[in-house]
């Protein structure tokens, strides 16, 4: 195959970015004239083999091994290493997950091949492929192209590609075989586990009044709270706001935090970057008050205020409070 | 415990980007650099790791323009840090993440180091890759996201970041090299002492052009603004206009009023 899709479990079945990656493969394969599979691994590789062979793509590898049954940084890292040494696809495809941070650029590392991670859209430029991704923390875009080595590797963003347009159909699977031993594995994990929630659930919430570190200094949380009431919302975070301790944990909205899809979100004083963005962005109205006119918040709010949100929101709450 | 830090110089966040003419970086002239905030969570991580093992160093490492980086090294100096290592490159077009850990892999694979820390990823390229490749290529072991570290003998244990609020424990063996994400600590001041000493602290030079690395295996042949197709309806006027306006949409809009 020219593309391999590389297949992340998450409950047993595969990752909604392993299936974003899938429609951004097939955009690819289609635009190039390529042709794609899809890697499954784990212990939980015969769903996800189920997951794939109902998929528009050319075959499903299956590697089964003891050693890879918990994920490891090094243990999957050997396996893909030596699936591309078997297979040589010219390029191999994932999401950007927080898993894959973790290993993939150590693939690249060993066999001295190009990584290119958090890609937002490929084109074709002639025969080849260029990859966009966001720098500046989304402010700028750029073009990049691998060149160096026979295969390149690239993650994609969480919702780059919409997982509703993948593309449906069948495939039949093929195992595959890899050599691992227990001493490539410099690391032990342990089962993973979820912090106490503090009981407070957002994802139900109908409205939620969320602050970034636009609103300055902790003694001004208040004006976010007292509006909060005001509209008998929860008050959510960005990740800086609960890193100060300004408020717990679980306020926090993102890839770390709780996603949540209110009939209202207003964004205070933050800026939209993409880990804040996927846990708000199903939100029904965005509403976005920053004073900064290029925030990356306004590319995906219904409603922007360029301002200062400690000016407006006293204001705010006093008129609906009348 | 020898601890090396990566710490990077970024605009700091709130700057207007301006796209050069060739369109292949940032007007650096006008902006102003601070030190990339997970590196600073990596920075005090470091600081407090030594602390606790009551002897060691702590080096930090950057790479960037002779103007704007010895500043940033500097800070990490005066929060505690016993010695800096600049590479000094005559510009900043450098987004290769490869090339970066092989120019760093080639300023410290003599050092030895038991530990070496950077941030989970930069502010301005994040790719999210550079310390990582630095691991590998310094044969160490390796973790990603850490949100907490407690040094175990011969052994590190970290507890990692998973997605949608979950972690795991994680133990390595060292010499290790793990990448940071904020919140782990709090990251301190400089204290008026701390600013004293370092100015009698060592930064040594090295010269980018001077170091050997391999071939790039990526390059950055673009760089713009990102044309936005969401249609947002801004609301403009003075404070008394936008608040009617924002009440209106949460009536009538949103309809939670
Ligand atoms: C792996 C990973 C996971 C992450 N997980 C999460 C996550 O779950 N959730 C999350 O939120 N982030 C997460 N982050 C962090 C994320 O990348 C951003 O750093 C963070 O979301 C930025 O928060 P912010 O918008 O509050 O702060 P900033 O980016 O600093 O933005 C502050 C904004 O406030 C504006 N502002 C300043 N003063 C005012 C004022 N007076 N009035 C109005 N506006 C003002 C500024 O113009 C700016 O746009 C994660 C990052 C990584 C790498
Ligand atoms: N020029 C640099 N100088 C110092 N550290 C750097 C540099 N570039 C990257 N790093 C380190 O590598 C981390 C990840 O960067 P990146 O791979 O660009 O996302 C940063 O948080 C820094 O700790």
């Amino acid at each position: 195959m020219d593309i391999l899709i590389v297949f992340e479990a998450k409950e047993g079945q595969a990752h909604r970015m392993s299936l974003e990656a899938v429609a951004a493969a097939q955009s690819m394969a289609k635009e190039l004239n390529l042709t794609t599979a899809v890697l499954v691994m784990g212990k939980d590789a015969k769903s996800l083999a189920e997951n794939a062979s109902a998929l528009d793509v050319g075959e499903v590898l299956t590697l089964e091994h003891d050693l890879l049954s918990e994920y490891s940084a090094d243990g999957y890292t050997e396996a893909l290493k030596q699936i591309i040494a078997q297979e040589s696809p010219s390029y191999v495809v994932m999401g950007y997950t927080y898993q894959a941070r973790d290993w993939v650029p150590k693939v690249s590392a060993q066999l001295t091949i190009p990584y290119i991670s958090d890609v937002i859209s490929v084109k074709a430029e002639g025969e080849s492929p260029v990859f966009t991704r966001m720098v500046y923390n989304g402010k700028l875009i750029s073009d990049i192209t691998p060149t160096g080595g026979e295969t390149a590797i690239v993650s994609f963003q969480a919702a780059a590609y919409p997982e509703d347009s993948v593309i449906s159909g069948s495939a039949e699977t093929r195992s595959v075989e890899v050599e691992l031993g227990a001493s490539m594995i410099s690391t032990v994990s342990e089962p993973p586990f979820q912090e106490e929630s503090g009981g407070v659930d957002l994802s139900g919430a109908e409205v939620i009044v969320s602050v970034g570190r636009g609103i300055g200094k902790e003694e001004n949380i208040p004006l976010v709270e007292a509006l909060a009431k005001s509209l008998n919302a929860e008050v959510g975070s960005s990740r800086p706001i609960v890193d100060a301790g300004w408020l717990p944990t679980f306020r926090q909205v993102g890839s770390s935090g709780q996603s949540v899809a209110p009939k209202l979100y207003l964004a205070l004083g933050i800026s939209g970057a993409i880990q804040h963005i996927v846990g708000m962005k199903g939100s029904k109205n965005i509403v976005a008050i920053n004073k900064d006119a290029e925030a990356p918040i306004f590319e995906i709010a219904d409603y922007g205020v360029v301002g200062d949100i400690l000016e407006i929101l006293p204001k705010l709450t006093e008129a609906i409070e009348q | 415990m020898k601890i090396g830090v990566l710490v990077k110089q970024v605009p700091v966040s709130d700057s207007s980007l301006r796209v050069n003419p060739d369109q292949l970086w940032v007007e650096e002239g006008s902006l102003n650099f601070e030190m990339n905030e997970n590196d600073s969570y990596a920075l005090e991580e470091a600081l407090q790791i030594k602390e606790q093992s009551g002897e060691g160093e702590v080096v930090a490492i950057s790479m960037g323009p002779a103007d704007r980086t010895p500043k940033i090294i500097r800070e990490a100096l005066s929060k505690g840090a016993d010695r800096g290592i600049h590479i000094v490159e005559s510009s900043s077009h450098e987004s290769d993440p490869y090339i970066l850990a092989t120019l760093f892999n080639e300023a410290v694979k003599d050092e030895g180091f038991d530990l070496v820390l950077s941030g989970l990823q930069s502010d301005d390229m994040s790719t999210g890759q550079t310390g990582l490749i630095l691991g590998e290529l310094l044969g160490m072991s390796t973790a990603t996201m850490v949100v907490e570290t407690e040094i175990q003998g011969e052994n590190l244990k970290v507890k990692r970041e998973l997605e949608s609020g979950w972690f795991q424990w994680v133990t390595l063996s060292l010499p290790a090299c793990v990448t940071i994400q904020s919140g782990i600590n709090q990251p301190r001041y400089a204290s008026l002492k701390g600013i004293m000493s370092a100015k009698r602290k060592e930064i040594r030079e090295l010269q980018k052009d001077e170091l050997m690395t391999g071939d790039s295996l990526q390059s950055l042949s673009k760089m713009y603004v990102q044309h936005k197709d969401k249609r947002t309806e801004m609301i403009e006027g003075d404070t008394q206009e936008i608040v009617s306006r924002l009440v209106d949409v949460f009536k009538s809009e949103a309809k939670v009023l």
